[in-house]
């Protein structure tokens, strides 16, 4: 595959997706950056095949009705799990509602990340706990939290970063510019990874976007960008990790695709065609990192089944989290609207309950 | 006023090192009606500072700021400049505490000069508080004096939910004492006792209504004045024990009046003091129009004839102040 030197923090992205592992999981020759340590590699793909396995579980309840609607990010795994574990333990993540599979391997629980998607209530885990905002449904919105929380660390003297995801669609938005803008001359430490999967819903990119890619979008703003293979999760790790420590924003679009459709009431059949999606099966991120593990060693027949076995147990864990009936306290309505209850709602609050009773 | 909420802000920097202001030319300039005079000077420009111009960007990363432990205090810099801004308001700074269950709390304090009357051309007039009155999680107030615009504006950062501090612009040149009183926040405030009708009003029209209940006077109607100062959450209890005790009202607000904040009021007032209305409450309001270009708004903003005129249409004669007896 051609490609371009990294930018050293030069604003413009590279011509082709920065890779570290070609599609047929061999090493790129004179990388521009250093491939990842053996164990950093060893986890990502464990961590890949865990989030699959998961996704393909979240599909799953859907379909029996566990949860309401489930975004896959099937195929996207290598920018979910690169991104989130380039990230150190005190670096916040501001996701959307494709990236179940980052929140999982960032430590929240099953249920935890799919308490917005089963319906039980919007966000189903501590934010500070975990240093995660809450999946942003509408889109872009969270590029500006993560500018503002990066900025407030700056402010604070705090050695903090936030990364914020967005979809290729959402850089059409204006907060996405107004906040790349603001990261720019506020030089915030914010990474925003555009995980470009070609389509917004239907809208293929050739009708998104019409600069040379969508890091090029960084430019303009005086954030410097970088094109990355998004299916090579040893590039999106490498690239990730080096904005994290940038002292300053980068924009960073990975080139990948969504395998399903966008969610289970999506007809991804009306829009594109088999074939494309068959080629993209063919440049799988999980079996790419599996066939270079394996050609160094690190990744056995043992080892691939014990993976294999943990990713089990965590879709075990997901369908128990899952399958018990979630009854909320309709009181529960009432109580995180303002810091205390005001009149009005202590009063329907009131006849709520009457009305229960 | 502008001076009030100038050491409110200023009181509220030197109180809190978590507070912070920023907004379009809040810093060297001061902001366009010199609300932030001297700040950025005082407290330096890590906490005082110029963004750029741009009202989602504003809001977006206020949010972000409060998330990792800040107050922010942001300017709008003009009522109809802030709807870049409203998904920000709406989609994540009303819901947040909401949508975490609790765990994350967003004191950000959004102050919007608001309102007509300065010969403003258009998009620098409008009355946009239904927009925000109609979202829950925000509180929403406006001061009538420069008293209330620094109690509230102290009070409003204080808080640990947002607010949407709603400017009288107007008013900003209005002079008052400043009072040592303790705060009212979520509290109406009868500014003027009375017998025979309410005049229920908020922000620029608190002014006014005074000087109708000065002018009804000579008419020999003994008018109260409510000002309502927290618009959201609302406070029945002041507003409907006038009303009990007078038994006719009149809202009166700059905006349009289909779909406005005092249809809420009037049905409010209707649904609880209903057996002691003598005549239907009644709204005196903007026309329902766009806000007219400068030379023209003095037709469409509520006046002291316009406000008297509905006081007399409560059905005022001998026959009611009998039957009430």
């Amino acid at each position: 595959m051609a490609r371009t030197r990294v930018p050293e923090r030069t604003l413009l992205p590279g011509e082709e997706p920065l890779s570290l592992l070609r599609e047929d999981g061999t090493p790129v020759d004179d990388a521009p950056l250093a491939m990842p340590d053996d164990d950093v590699l060893v986890e990502l793909h464990r961590r890949m095949v865990i989030g699959r396995r998961f996704d393909t579980q979240a599909t799953a309840l859907t379909r029996q009705g566990r949860l309401a609607v489930y975004p896959s990010s099937r195929g996207q795994e290598a920018c979910e799990v690169g991104a989130v574990l380039a990230l150190r333990e005190q670096d916040w993540l501001f996701p959307t509602y494709r990236d179940s599979v980052a929140l999982v391997t960032r430590g929240v629980d099953p249920a935890g990340t799919l308490t917005l998607l089963q319906g039980g209530w919007h966000l189903g885990y501590d934010p500070y706990e975990h240093r995660v905002g809450p999946q942003c449904t509408p889109l872009a919105t969270n590029t500006l939290h993560a500018v503002g929380f990066a900025h407030a660390a700056r402010l604070k003297g705090e050695d903090t970063a936030a990364l914020v995801f967005v979809g290729d669609g959402a850089t059409s938005e204006g907060d996405t510019h107004e906040a790349l803008n603001f990261a720019g001359v506020w030089r915030a430490p914010v990474v925003f990874l555009v995980q470009n999967n070609g389509y917004a819903i239907s809208v293929p990119m050739s009708k998104q976007n019409a600069a040379p890619s969508l890091a090029h979008k960084g430019i303009g703003y005086g954030v410097p960008s970088v094109l990355v293979d998004g299916n090579d999760v040893a590039a999106v790790y490498a690239v990730v990790r080096e904005a994290l420590h940038a002292g300053g924003p980068t924009l960073i679009e990975a080139r990948t695709y969504r395998i399903e459709a966008h969610t289970n009431a999506d007809d991804a059949s009306r829009y594109r065609d088999a074939a494309e999606v068959a080629a993209w099966l063919d440049r799988d991120p999980v079996d790419r990192i599996e066939t270079y593990l394996t050609s160094r060693g690190l990744l056995d027949q043992a080892r691939r089944e014990a993976v294999a076995a943990e990713a089990e147990r965590f879709a075990a864990w997901t369908r128990a989290q899952l399958n018990t009936d979630v009854v909320p306290d309709p009181d529960e309505l009432f109580e995180h609207v303002y810091a205390t209850r005001p009149a009005h709602l202590r009063a329907q609050a009131a006849s709520l309950r009457e009305e229960l009773a | 006023m502008a001076g009030a909420l100038n050491r409110a802000l200023a009181d509220a920097l030197e109180a809190d090192p978590t507070v912070l202001v920023f907004g379009e030319d809040v810093g060297p300039l001061g902001g366009v009606f010199r609300v932030t005079d001297g700040l950025a000077a005082r407290f330096g420009d890590a906490r005082v500072f110029d963004t750029p111009l741009a009202e989602a960007g504003i809001v977006g990363t206020a949010i972000g700021m409060a998330m990792n432990g800040l107050r922010p205090v942001v300017e709008m810099q003009f009522d109809a400049f802030a709807y870049p801004a409203f998904e920000q308001i709406t989609s994540h700074l009303a819901k947040m505490r909401n949508r975490t269950r609790g765990r994350v709390g967003l004191p950000v304090v959004i102050r919007v000069p608001y309102g007509g009357g300065i010969g403003g051309v258009e998009h620098h007039c409008d009355s946009s508080e239904a927009y925000y009155t109609h979202t829950p999680g925000l509180r929403v107030v406006t001061p009538g004096t420069p008293d209330d615009a620094y109690r509230l504006l102290r009070d409003a950062i204080d808080s640990p939910d947002p607010v949407i501090f709603l400017e009288p612009k107007r008013r900003y040149w209005t002079k008052g004492e400043l009072s040592t009183d303790p705060f009212a926040f979520d509290r109406a405030l009868v500014r003027r006792p009375g017998r025979d009708v309410t005049l229920i009003a908020y922000g620029p029209m608190v002014a006014t209504a005074l000087e109708t209940a000065a002018a009804a006077e000579e008419e020999g109607w003994d008018v109260e004045v409510v000002d309502l100062r927290t618009l959201a959450p609302f406070d029945d209890e002041t507003v409907c024990a006038s009303v009990v005790k007078t038994g006719r009202a009149v809202v009166v607000h700059e905006a349009p009046g289909f779909g406005g904040y005092g249809a809420e009021v009037a049905a409010r007032v209707t649904e609880r003091c209903f057996h002691h209305l003598h005549a239907p409450v009644l709204r005196v309001t903007g026309f329902d129009i766009p806000y007219p270009p400068p030379k023209l708004e003095e037709h469409h903003l509520p006046s002291v004839d316009r406000v008297l005129d509905a006081i007399a249409r409560l059905q005022w004669d001998d026959e009611v102040v009998v039957h009430r007896a």
